[in-house]
């Protein structure tokens, strides 16, 4: 028998048992997010003129779909290649109010549709569109518009991940539908140029409820607001991943089977998380296409996809945090290659990833983390083991 | 005769023709601590799994507590109360020894429950207590991955003791476990089994004579000899195919 050591009330065990857990959260897991604050609320707007503060947030935008990749992958175990359909969604959405709201005002828009004999957006009536898609009339509303940028790819996300979850469609089978998907989409946008903008997107708009995006002002404001759904996502994942429902995503991803024999339903865990993040995604394009002033089939197929896996496996897909980094520096990175060397930008980015998924798999928070564990190792060997074993027998 | 908690009837599962269960009948009543031997290939695996879900049979009856079990899928036969414990001991490797009971605590197991679950004093104490049983009370705050391999058997019956099964389903429990780590196993069960029935598949004959209330013998899919442990031993057929080999 074990000794018993817990003579005080029941369940003194336990609780110290978490205090301690808590108490060994490392200095990164504790402090990083203070650090993120910092960084780009603070630094960043200091030292930053308009235009590169505007890249940030274009990079910024990204970063919602790199923290929903880090719940679904890193800890879901689902590796999704179709985050750019969300984050498609939520860009498109709002590229469709902000057409129809510079469409019904603005001088150049009543010249056009005076010269077109109808109030169109441009593109529309360039391809001999005569009348509004049903499906845009809602998007007349701001009222309408915002809530369906959350709530849409949420219930899409959710009924696609929990068909294919409770039929135990799953792993790489998982991965390649929602490759597939992202194809289809932009393959879609593409072929309905009529109604979507085609390959060349939906673009020319200048302003958001009567207010000139064009300003510096507003881009500023436009930085800040980025910043904190962004921080407020990280927020909500960390919440989760803390979480009764965090640990079980964990236990699905390392064993499924057993899970179902603690008495949870995987599908529905697996099913609620890939809607988180395709919620994140969505966010991240609405903000992306109110900042850069476009919604572009480019950015919801394969490769956006792909690449925005990669900004999580750079900074870390068990990182929340870390993928925010990720998505800033492999984005400055590809802005970098395409002004000087536009061809080489894919072969680097592939060569980003193998180097990544080969030497560290834990990415760039990885990498902090097992210096930061080496550091204190050697300092305080004994110490460190002297604690831990008191601390167990305390 | 006691209640039955477990009634198995005609039961027969066939992969590719072959047939790993045949036509088999299996009663375990409450309160029964039941082990069940054969030769490797007799179907002993093959039956728990399809008693917790994890195969569906071909044919024949599965009922718990008198509800069939045909229509329902794993987790709600564990919800149902029943626990199943796998051969090679299946925890959750990467979370800690407090964080693999804590989720087995049969509370929340919604996902918005599980989300806003806050942690209540009953389970605090209910995770000292199967700690204490399961001779992990100083361990709690290790990951699983790092307990040998016997620590993770008895884990793993901890998770299922969290549950507060009514039918518990063990495959193989001190596997891999030294002589002294199987005498303390025999009475972690012998301890349990007040209040629970508990099915047990083991090979090692000194441990199931240890523990065992009856002992039912399988070959080749089908019921070869049921009794105590002495009845089975002197059985004639059972010697053919198993303890004499």
């Amino acid at each position: 028998m074990s000794r018993n050591q817990v003579s005080g009330s029941p369940g003194t065990g336990a609780r110290a048992a978490l205090a301690s857990l808590r108490q060994n959260r490392s200095f990164l897991e504790k402090y990083s997010f203070v650090i993120l604050c910092v960084l780009i609320l603070v630094a960043l707007p200091l030292t930053f003129d308009t235009f590169r503060l505007g890249l940030a947030a274009k990079f910024l935008s990204l970063g919602f779909c790199a923290v929903g990749i880090v719940l679904i992958w890193g800890y879901g175990g689902i590796l999704s290649l179709g985050q750019g359909v969300f984050f498609g969604l939520g860009s498109y959405m709002m590229a469709m109010f902000l057409k129809l709201e510079s469409t019904n005002s603005g001088s150049s828009a009543q010249a056009l549709s005076s010269f077109f004999g109808s109030n169109l957006p441009d593109f529309m009536a360039w391809n001999s569109v005569e009348e509004l898609p049903w499906w845009w009339e809602p998007f007349h509303s701001v009222w309408f518009t915002l809530p369906a940028i959350v709530l849409l790819p949420a219930v899409f996300a959710f009924i696609l991940a929990y068909a294919n979850f409770r039929k135990r469609v799953g792993g790489v089978y998982f991965s390649i539908i929602t490759l597939a998907l992202s194809a289809i989409m932009s393959i879609v946008i593409i072929g309905q140029q009529g109604v979507t903008g085609g390959v060349n997107g939906i673009n020319d708009f200048r302003t958001f409820l009567g207010i000139d995006l064009d300003t510096d002002e507003v881009k500023r404001y436009m930085y800040f607001i980025t910043c904190g759904l962004l921080l407020a996502s990280v927020l909500i994942g960390r919440f989760i991943l803390r979480s009764r429902l965090g640990k079980v995503l964990v236990a699905i991803r390392d064993r499924e089977d057993r899970v179902r024999f603690s008495g949870y339903d995987p599908a529905l865990f697996k099913a609620f998380i890939f809607a988180i993040a395709a919620v994140f995604s969505s966010i991240g394009g609405a903000l992306f296409t109110i900042q850069v002033g476009l919604a572009s089939p480019s950015l919801v197929s394969i490769v956006p996809s792909v690449e925005m896996v990669i900004y999580a496996a750079v900074g870390g897909r068990l990182s929340l945090v870390g993928a925010v980094y990720g998505a800033v520096l492999v984005g400055s990175a590809k802005t970098f290659f395409s002004e000087n060397f536009v061809e080489y930008w894919m072969y680097f980015i592939g060569v980003l990833f193998i180097v990544v998924v080969m030497f560290l798999p834990d990415g760039l928070a990885g990498l902090l983390q097992r210096l930061q564990s080496r550091k204190s190792a050697s300092g305080s060997t004994t110490e460190t083991r002297l604690a831990n074993e008191s601390g167990g027998a305390k | 005769m006691s209640e039955l908690i477990l009634q198995v009837e005609d039961l027969t599962v066939s992969f590719d023709g072959f047939k790993a269960v045949d036509s088999l009948n299996f009663y375990v009543e409450k309160d029964e601590l039941r082990c069940v031997i054969g030769p490797n290939g007799a179907g002993k695996t093959t039956l728990l799994d399809m008693i917790c879900g994890k195969t569906k049979p071909t044919g024949g009856t599965i009922k718990f507590k008198h509800r069939d079990l045909a229509e329902m899928i794993e987790y709600q036969i564990t919800r149902m109360g029943v626990g199943r414990k796998f051969q090679n001991p299946s925890v959750y490797e990467d979370l800690s020894v407090f964080e693999n009971l804590e989720i087995s605590y049969p509370r929340k197991r919604g996902v918005l429950g599980s989300l806003f679950f806050r942690r209540e004093d009953e389970m605090f104490r209910k995770i000292d207590e199967v700690a204490q049983q399961i001779f992990l009370g100083d361990v709690l705050r290790h990951k699983a991955g790092q307990l040998s391999h016997g620590q993770k058997q008895w884990l793993e019956i901890g998770m299922l003791l969290m549950q507060d099964p009514e039918l518990l389903l063990l495959d193989e429990p001190v596997a891999g476990m030294s002589a002294k780590e199987r005498e303390q196993t025999a009475v972690l069960l012998n301890g349990i089994s007040k209040g629970r029935s508990i099915v047990v598949i083991e090979h090692d004959m000194a441990f199931v004579r240890m523990i065992a209330h009856k002992v039912t013998v399988l070959h080749q899919g089908k019921l070869l000899a049921e009794g105590s442990m002495d009845e089975v031993q002197s059985d004639e057929r059972v010697k053919d195919v198993y303890l004499g080999h």
